[in-house]
């Protein structure tokens, strides 16, 4: 008998899948609009046999999943814009001692306090480029509720994959939205377990993961007596070693590497009546759903537009976006934000099509009739007028 | 539920029933196999290697099974002692030491986790997750390296240089207060707070074996000498005098008499307070067993 569909909350979907995803450490501190993730947290972790901790700060928490995660916990954080901010540091330390864990950023308005309760998706740079120096990141944004499950579990597998920190950016609008969803039966997504390491204590120095071959770090206190470290170290030994230049160059560039060898394999995006598309609607998050009404509408006029949805957004989907750039006319970037993907998809377009990009931080969703005025006439040919 | 809230009530034991732990100090060719390296970036007349190995003392001589001893330390002189200590080691950021080993803590409470800081690592950056801790009564062993000065970065003021004292950032003489970090643990709620100099090794390790054998917050205050930057802008640059200042300052806590050059010229070591209260991994294991009973009961 098929799962029969149950009302949720995005939120709610982010702290299920997690579950789902075998997550049993979570620590943070309230902020709107991702509390409620912390309060279903509260209440399911413990249940699941897993521990649920209220830190001081944002810093603590991500701090502390970090903790969790090398003692061999799959482990997550939510919070929200200014939480988001606070933590950058430690995701820092996750990317260079490659701590597997998921941060979750329900974005809302801002800079600062901003418009706590109403969605936004100014974050996506900072996602990116928001602790300091040379580092990659993955990203994956949710559009549905149904998704907040889906991709939350898959953060979790990515993490594991690529012993890397991933970044699941919802917003005020998917984390508070109710939506009728059926749950994919238990055992039917891919749950990918953090292994051990295929060698003996002592060798554990002598092997070296390559970019085919990421190798698993054994939790603390095994045999194994790691150490872990933010500063630069020696890929092979794991000591710090901040005299070489070339242990630097080669540490920066493996971090880096470890997720753009990758990106293609990483990269997911839903293309929407994209194969005859003259104008393509470049959208993520909760603002692709007015832009796949938008296509629905003009498919319905016989205008060709289609929809092209970045499921993640880190590394940025260069591959879809060639095959965007080489068959449309003009793109339209619709973002609560200003300019921020839209400078992205410009740059890997480059100059093959016309980029129109739509902003919008007001706190207020983009709407389908707001997306339709930017579908202009002479950005298409209509089927009787085709050359 | 009721269950936890008298535990929380739970008063301490009268003075006098606890009695630390004493350890015999080791030979140098038991200590060395706990090095993975040795060399150090320390000054020379620094106290840092004392005091790890002190902490190599104390866990030898607690006998802890090695393998299940973390050490997760901050940023700063003391920080570096992460990758010199051959068991599980976590070189953190800045000031975060407290808050990741809470998470290592809580992820696998079999571990027995120490956490070294500076005292401006542990008392200014990361001055709240250190109060928090307290707060929560979780089963670490905070081991502040207090050297009353930011070393690392060439000498500047931190919250525990004395009113008056220079630093290359107060050369005028700081006209700020001077925390005490082992006061401020206990009215925290640190349910172990003890105070040990390098000059007095052997107090220094018992002190440090307390801590770690006690289930609870621990706070091991190490006062150390630095006397290439604190000591040569303020006492003496001659590690030797350093030291022997240590010896007139410290006083035993039995002795000890406030007075209004409390940490300058005075200050109280060895064991300063203890009490028993629900440790929080313990009271989160039974919240869990609780949940589990009712979700699956």
């Amino acid at each position: 008998m098929p799962a029969s569909p149950i009302l949720m909350q995005g939120n709610e979907a982010v702290a299920e899948g997690a579950i789902a995803a075998g997550a049993r450490f979570f620590a943070g501190y309230p902020i709107t609009p991702s509390t409620e993730i912390a309060e279903t947290l509260a209440r399911r972790m413990p249940e699941v046999g897993g521990s649920f901790m209220q830190m001081e700060d944002e810093i603590a928490s991500i701090a502390a999943v970090c903790g969790a995660s090398l003692a061999g916990l799959k482990a997550l954080t939510a919070t929200s814009g200014p939480g988001f901010s606070l933590m950058q540091e430690m995701i820092g330390f996750a990317e260079m001692a490659q701590v597997p864990c998921v941060i979750v950023d329900v974005m809302r308005g801002g800079p600062s306090t901003g418009l706590p309760t109403e969605p936004s998706q100014g974050d996506v740079m900072q996602a990116r480029w928001g602790t300091h120096g040379e580092h990659s990141v993955i990203a994956l944004v949710p559009s549905s509720v149904y998704e907040c499950y889906t991709l939350t579990i898959e953060a979790f597998n990515l993490a594991e994959q690529y012993r890397t920190p991933v970044i699941v950016l919802s917003d005020a609008l998917l984390g508070h939205m109710r939506e009728a969803v059926t749950l994919p039966e238990p055992g039917s997504l891919r749950i990918a377990e953090r292994g051990t390491p295929d060698c003996a204590p002592e060798e554990y120095d002598t092997v070296m993961s390559d970019l085919d071959n990421i190798l698993p770090r054994p939790p603390l206190g095994s045999p194994f007596r790691v150490h872990v470290t933010g500063l630069v170290y020696n890929r092979r030994s794991g000591a710090p070693e901040t005299g070489d230049p070339e242990v630097a160059s080669d540490l920066g560039r493996y971090l880096r590497e470890k997720i753009y060898h990758h990106r293609d394999a990483i990269a997911r995006v839903e293309e929407y009546e994209m194969k005859d598309a003259e104008v393509a609607i470049f959208a993520y998050g909760s603002v692709a759903r007015s832009a796949k009404a938008v296509v629905k509408w003009a498919r319905a006029r016989g205008v060709p537009v289609g929809l092209v949805r970045p499921i993640t957004l880190w590394p940025f989907p260069t591959l879809a976006v060639d095959r965007m750039a080489e068959r449309v006319r003009t793109v339209i970037v619709p973002e609560m934000n200003i300019k921020q993907m839209s400078w992205e998809v410009q740059a890997a377009v480059a100059g093959r099509a016309k980029v129109v990009d739509f902003g919008r931080v007001d706190g207020k969703l983009i709407t389908p009739p707001q997306i339709e005025e930017l579908v202009k006439p002479e950005f298409y040919y209509h089927d009787w007028e085709k050359p | 539920m009721s269950a936890l809230v008298d535990e929380q009530k739970l008063e301490s034991p009268p003075e006098g029933d606890y009695k630390l732990p004493r350890i015999k100090p080791h030979m140098t060719s038991e200590i060395v196999p706990w090095l993975r390296t040795p060399k150090t970036i320390w000054c020379p007349g620094c106290s840092n290697g004392t005091i790890t190995r002190a902490l190599i003392d104390a866990i030898l001589g607690l006998e802890l099974d090695p393998e299940k001893v973390v050490i997760v330390a901050g940023i700063g002189c003391s920080g570096r002692i992460a990758s010199y200590l051959e068991y599980s080691t976590v070189h953190a950021a800045h000031g975060r030491a407290l808050a990741v080993a809470t998470g290592v803590k809580v992820a696998d409470p079999s571990l027995d986790v120490i956490v070294a800081m500076g005292d401006g690592d542990c008392s200014a950056i990361g001055g709240n997750h250190f109060i928090h801790a307290a707060r929560r009564n979780i089963d670490l062993t905070a081991l502040i390296f207090n050297n009353s000065i930011y070393g690392m970065t060439g000498g500047q003021m931190s919250p525990t240089t004395h009113t008056g004292d220079k630093s290359t950032t107060s050369i005028r003489g700081n006209v700020e207060a001077a925390f005490d970090l082992s006061e401020l643990a206990h009215a925290a709620g640190a349910t172990y707070v003890a105070r040990g100099t390098a000059w007095a090794y052997r107090q220094l390790v018992d002190v440090i074996a307390g801590g770690i054998a006690h289930n609870g917050f621990a706070s091991v205050e190490a006062m150390a000498a630095c006397p290439v930057y604190y000591g040569r802008f303020n006492l003496t640059a001659d590690p030797a005098e350093f030291l022997k200042g240590q010896k007139e300052h410290a006083v035993p806590a039995s002795k000890f008499e406030e007075g209004e050059s409390r940490l300058r010229d005075q200050y109280p070591v060895g064991l300063l307070h203890h009490s028993e209260r629900a440790e929080f991994v313990a009271s989160l294991a039974r919240v869990r067993e609780q949940a589990q009973e009712a979700h699956h009961g």
